[in-house]
């Protein structure tokens, strides 16, 4: 297994929060907190990844063929479910503070402090 | 018995999805919906109860849709019981069933998505805390997650739970997918979710980094929901925002259920393989006191209620870490006894900060001065939670800080004793100062700061009008939680008890056994030798003295002025933590940096240790 689809993890995670922490927009905030996610699929799918294997498909192929972890694209699957919840979730937010405080800038809503 | 495991999680599931289906049918008539969401609480709450009566004699497990593990293989999910976390859960559902009886009369007007995501919620954290599996343990931590957050934003019309929500939705949620990285580079290594697969995979080589990396990467999310230092911030804005009987759960169970998740983590897979005990104690410890401090003089310095109270649950998180992070039977064991103290009171505290919300409109301490004379039964209670959480005997919370401290000192680290005691003084005066400034009028009437006034002045609308008095429903479930403390308190053998589960949680190999072999095994060994658990005196006069502290330093506080020497020391805003306060910014953006820059120095501290 290849070291490099575990850089580009690193990386993606690295842009994602530096993204997180400078971002003066709440949708682009969010979109940052998709991007750090998104290098979770990614670390799974390359946890489970086997050179020259197939899908984990075993209709039409010999059953001791050489597949990649089906059990990783599940985790990745119920991982995409939960980021369509949180992102939602956290997208109505931003839809609601841009009405309340009339601003999308995380340095803006100052109704907590202290 | 096993096969009745699954129900904890899918009655409430079950009755949330019930009520989102009766409110077509039932949309003016909430009574039924409180009605339904109630008795689903409380039936749940039965049910472990049950359970956790069940564990005394040996660990249940119970494997989905049957997959039962062969040759020591799990290929399926299971819930893994035994007594600390089947208590913990009967917490969370004891304290869910308080808060929707609360909320029986404390919303004048509710929409129906409340009982539906409070058994969400519910269902979440019971899932939490019994589930064996580590992809699982992160599906139902984002359960609670989303459930909480939601319930948060309660009141999406206002400016407060929007920033609030945001700033805990955006911390946890980066805190999670930390801890998913972990997940799935330990699945790398081992094949395996199953804790107990995990843990016996690693167990018997030398730690590698990769084993390190997934430790620090999985504790992340749990440290966050636990609200330790320098991951809290989240918190604060969170319970400052929430409907107060959400508050109780946040405050009682949820930052609670983070640091449970950091105990089954280490002692379910990474404890026997990672070895380093001395090293994730001094980091745990650090990070524990570290928490307790900030917390305490946070709390101190808090004029808003619901922020005073959050910042006591950020002392009390960095207590119970204390405990679990001593890796001993004692010290554990006073972790859940404490846990369950502080649950229980905290949320008597919160229910009276809800009472005099619904009454006199505020939660602001400095406009509130004297004016909750009319308020005598809550006054009393609140005065009698205030006192417990600062350790009066015989409420159950100063036998957990006896015995943390006690397993301190028989690991020659005797500044626990002292770190609690101090602590839980400031904590406890700063709660003392309430009850006796707003429940009895005593002291000079505080003057106005400002910048707490603007704060105080969006305080909410939770409540239409101001009531004339306080229903039944609303003050029964705090005298009830309190009286529970104090039985819990007097229940004979309690050491005893909570000592046999804390030895079987800690004992791994026998974990394993159960889950992997489907071994009975009726008596654990302990991994360090079981502690002397009987009430000393050392532990009563400890816990009386916290609480005589509190009172002097709470009538110091009340009474400043009149001292010339605090005058000078004591101005609010000048004080010693003035310039703290800036740090506590409210802007998502800062809070995510300190999580990476917690991240970097507990990384930086295990990887120097553990090479």
């Amino acid at each position: 297994m290849s070291i490099f689809p575990f850089i580009v993890v690193a990386w993606v995670l690295a842009v994602g929060l530096y993204g997180i922490i400078t971002s003066r927009h709440l949708v682009h905030q969010i979109v940052c907190l998709i991007v750090v996610q998104s290098s979770t699929y990614i670390l799974l799918l390359g946890v489970g990844y086997r050179t020259g294997a197939v899908a984990p498909y075993f209709y039409d192929i010999p059953p001791n063929t050489p597949a990649v972890d089906p059990v990783v694209q599940a985790l990745a699957l119920t991982d995409v479910v939960v980021e369509a919840a949180v992102t939602a979730l956290l997208l109505a937010f931003a839809v609601q503070a841009h009405k309340r405080f009339g601003t999308l800038d995380p340095e803006e809503l100052r109704q907590l402090q202290g | 018995m096993d096969s009745l495991l699954p129900l904890a999680v899918a009655i409430p599931l079950l009755g949330a999805a019930g009520i989102s289906a009766l409110t077509p049918l039932f949309g003016n008539r909430r009574r039924v919906l409180d009605a339904v969401a109630i008795l689903t609480a409380a039936a749940v709450t039965g049910l472990l109860v049950t359970i956790m009566l069940s564990t005394a004699d040996g660990q249940r497990v119970y494997w989905f849709a049957g997959f039962t593990p062969s040759h020591g293989v799990a290929l399926g999910i299971d819930f893994a019981v035994d007594q600390l976390n089947s208590g913990l859960a009967a917490l969370t559902a004891t304290l869910v069933t308080a808060a929707l009886m609360f909320s029986w009369r404390y919303f004048e007007r509710v929409a129906s998505y409340y009982h539906a995501l409070m058994l969400v919620f519910l269902a979440g954290m019971v899932g939490f805390c019994l589930t064996g599996d580590v992809f699982n343990l992160f599906v139902w931590f984002e359960l609670m997650g989303v459930a909480a957050y939601a319930l948060t934003a309660y009141r999406p019309e206002e400016r407060g739970p929007i920033q609030g929500a945001l700033n805990f939705a955006i911390t946890n949620s980066v805190g999670a997918y930390f801890s998913l990285s972990g997940i799935g580079l330990i699945y790398g290594r081992t094949g395996a979710l199953n804790m107990a697969q995990i843990g016996q995979a690693i167990t018997g080589h030398r730690p590698d980094g990769l084993v390190v990396v997934a430790f620090v990467l999985i504790l992340m999310g749990l440290l966050t929901k636990a609200s330790i230092v320098p991951f809290h911030f989240w918190l604060a804005d969170a319970h400052a925002v929430a409907p107060t009987p959400v508050c109780v759960l946040f405050s009682g169970v949820m930052v609670e259920l983070g640091l449970y998740g950091i105990a089954r983590v280490y002692w379910s897979m990474f404890g026997a393989g990672l070895g380093h005990q001395g090293a994730i104690t001094a980091v745990l410890l650090a990070l524990g006191t570290a928490t307790a401090v900030v917390g305490a003089l946070f709390c101190f310095r808090q004029r808003h209620l619901k922020r005073l109270l959050a910042f006591s649950t950020i002392n009390h998180a960095g207590l119970f870490l204390i405990g679990i992070a001593l890796l001993t039977p004692l010290g554990l064991t006073g972790a859940a006894v404490y846990v369950i103290g502080h649950g229980l009171v905290k949320a008597a505290l919160f229910l009276c900060v809800g009472i005099v919300l619904h009454r006199l409109r505020s939660v602001n301490e400095t406009t509130l001065h004297g004016r909750g004379r009319r308020l005598p039964v809550t006054g009393v209670v609140f005065g009698l939670a205030a006192l417990a959480l600062a350790d009066l005997p015989p409420f159950a919370l100063y036998l957990g800080a006896g015995w943390i401290g006690q397993s301190g000192d028989a690991r020659e680290l005797p500044w626990i004793t002292a770190v609690i005691v101090t602590t839980s003084v400031l904590v406890g005066a700063a709660v003392l100062r309430v009850a006796g400034g707003v429940f009895y009028g005593l002291g000079d009437p505080p003057s106005e700061e400002p910048a707490m006034a603007e704060e105080a002045s969006e305080e909410s609308s939770e409540t239409d009008t101001a009531k004339s008095r306080t229903p039944l429903s609303m003050i029964v479930p705090p005298i009830a939680l309190v009286a529970l403390a104090l039985a819990v308190g007097l229940l004979p053998h309690l050491g005893e008890l909570a000592q046999d589960g804390a030895v079987r949680f800690q004992d791994q190999a026998a974990y394993n056994a159960t889950v992997l072999a489907g071994a009975h095994i009726a008596h654990p060994t302990a991994l360090l030798g079981p502690e002397d658990t009987s009430v000393t005196t050392t532990d009563v006069v400890t816990g009386v003295g916290t609480a005589v502290a509190s009172l002097v330093l709470a009538l110091m506080a009340l009474y400043w002025r009149r001292l010339p020497v605090l005058r000078r020391g004591f101005e609010p805003g000048t004080g010693l933590v003035g310039p703290i306060r800036r740090f506590q910014s409210g802007v998502v953006n800062d809070y995510v940096t300190w999580m990476v820059v917690g991240l970097a120095c507990i990384g930086g501290a295990l990887a120097f240790a553990i090479r």
